[in-house]
């Protein structure tokens, strides 16, 4: 199963790649006060 | 004429027009080829002899052309309508965008030219030759420039929750089709895959699930965030849960794969772990479908005199269905059951033709009246009769499957006495007959509902025209 020496990394460095996504999120604020974010739609667009 | 500071004033809903008409257009024609092989399947003189019109290449024809043309074509539409009207901000690169459109077209017609004459590379849902896979990769890098683009030059503050289910479809489906089409061209039109043997297959299956995770639900999932709210006019039932689902969605999804090869060639720990992440899935998968149909708590009565809301809601009940009934069939000793036969293609087609279509069509009647300068669909009884159609059409197809696939399983199982098989196999084909003749009429409602919708569209469109919508004036951004 050669193959899993490709896959097992990818898979790890998507990980990373998505904590580094939701650290970034995290720290920009973007979960403060999120149900007023899910009124916002409905109000102009 | 516009001038260039005038436009960015306005949305670009010019390419969610184009993608939002091909969407219907290549869901007739999907559709109509998936009915065709139906038929091929129930009288095989169907085929007439004829290379061309032969199963084995219209069958992936049909897949392609519902999955990347009718469903891809939609997503387009919806991503690049959601994140114009969430940023408010101009689509990023008015040419780059064209590209996508124009690009994308010609992808779906190099396919319906190149499978029937015969060129495929064998790997499902991935048969295009590696011209094409180069032309995708140029519209799907265009795509992700497009997106992030707009994203990165938003207005507002926060990213709207669809932005990140669109935003890992483009990222993921972009992994997927470099690693799973990596091939050595020896000839125009002519490849052989990178890897070999039981490693093509973990790769094939590794690319085909995520496919359906990632294209077929992460990116889906950012539609429903968007036009279920809108549609019911309430914000979504619980914004902390459409986080906390994306993200355990994401994480976890990458490596459900292997349940496609149970008792195969594979060694059995991969199987086993394959198995074991289809079922943790399942936790996922119910927060966005509790999310989404939770979201009309308090306004049920708007399913009532609503078709479109039904379109949404139906399909989120179909979400539902197909995502336990999935991690179930990845169970081993289901799945020694399941295998191969039509119970598989029933699961496919509850999550294909419940879900990912019922969902695209109500984003799609909610999507076009607007492009076109209308209050509502030309026709609102037409979208209630398609509603019932489509709906109709599904439980026939879907129970007729899961009859012949269950039966189908007894059958090869089945051992006499003496340890000799009980049915030969072309005795479960025999037996299954029936079941093919009511897939066929299943699926012939859905086409036919496919055409009224087209009716109904052409009818708005030519009734309306192009109208360019203001972005709103820059106010209160948290």
């Amino acid at each position: 199963m050669d193959i899993l020496f490709l896959l097992i990394p990818l898979s790890v460095g998507l990980v990373f790649f998505i904590l580094g996504g939701l650290w970034w999120a995290v720290h920009k604020g973007q979960f403060e006060d999120i149900e007023a974010e899910g009124e916002r739609i409905l109000r102009n667009d | 004429m516009i001038f260039p500071n005038m436009q960015a004033s306005v949305y670009n809903d010019k390419v969610v027009r184009q993608f939002a008409i091909m969407t219907v257009v290549w869901g007739v024609v999907g559709m109509l080829v998936g009915v065709i092989i139906a038929a091929q399947l129930t009288w095989p003189e169907l085929n007439f002899g004829i290379p061309w019109l032969s199963y084995g290449r219209l069958r992936p024809l049909h897949t392609n052309a519902v999955i990347f043309a009718f469903g891809g074509c939609g997503l387009f539409a919806s991503a690049y309508y959601v994140v114009q009207r969430t940023c408010h901000v101009r689509l990023f690169g008015d040419k780059l965008a064209a590209f996508t459109f124009w690009g994308w077209q010609l992808v779906i017609l190099l396919a319906a030219i190149s499978l029937p004459l015969g060129y495929t590379s064998g790997k499902e849902y991935a048969e295009l030759e590696w011209p094409i896979d180069i032309l995708i990769t140029l519209v799907w890098v265009a795509f992700a420039v497009v997106f992030f683009g707009t994203v990165g030059t938003r207005k507002v503050r926060h990213i709207y929750v669809a932005n990140w289910f669109f935003g890992a479809f483009i990222i993921a489906v972009a992994l997927l089709h470099l690693v799973n089409s990596a091939a050595l061209p020896v000839g125009f039109m002519k490849s052989y895959s990178a890897y070999a043997g039981v490693q093509d297959a973990m790769v094939q299956w590794w690319y085909g699930h995520n496919a359906v995770g990632f294209f077929l639900t992460a990116g889906f999932l950012g539609m429903m965030y968007y036009f279920v709210p809108k549609q019911a006019e309430r914000p979504v039932y619980s914004y902390r849960l459409s986080i906390v689902h994306f993200w355990a969605l994401i994480f976890t999804y990458m490596w459900a794969g292997p349940h496609h090869l149970h008792y195969t060639a594979l060694p059995d720990w991969t199987q086993s772990i394959g198995m074991v992440f289809s079922l943790i899935l399942l936790a996922p998968s119910w927060g966005g479908m509790i999310n989404g149909v939770m979201t009309l708590s308090g306004a049920w009565h708007k399913l009532r005199d609503d078709p479109i809301l039904r379109f949404l809601i139906v399909s989120l009940s179909f979400y539902g269905m197909s995502t336990f009934e999935g991690p179930m069939m990845s169970i081993k000793t289901v799945n020694a059951l399941s295998h191969y036969t039509d119970w598989t293609v029933g699961h496919v087609h509850s999550g294909a033709l419940g879900w990912v279509g019922l969902v695209t069509m109500g984003t799609m009647y909610y999507l076009i009246p607007r492009l076109f300068g209308q209050k509502k669909m030309y026709s609102v009884k037409a979208i209630e009769l398609h509603f019932w159609t489509a709906t109709i059409g599904i439980v026939i197809y879907i129970a007729a499957m899961w009859i012949a696939g269950v039966m189908q399983g007894l059958m090869w199982r089945a051992v006499n006495a003496d340890g000799t098989l009980t049915y030969t196999f072309v005795e479960s084909v025999k037996a299954t007959f029936p079941f093919y003749v009511l897939r066929l009429l299943g699926g012939l409602l859905y086409l036919s509902g496919m055409l009224i919708m087209l009716w109904n569209v052409f009818k708005t469109a030519t009734s309306g025209r192009s109208v360019d919508v203001q972005i709103p004036a820059v106010a209160a951004h948290a």
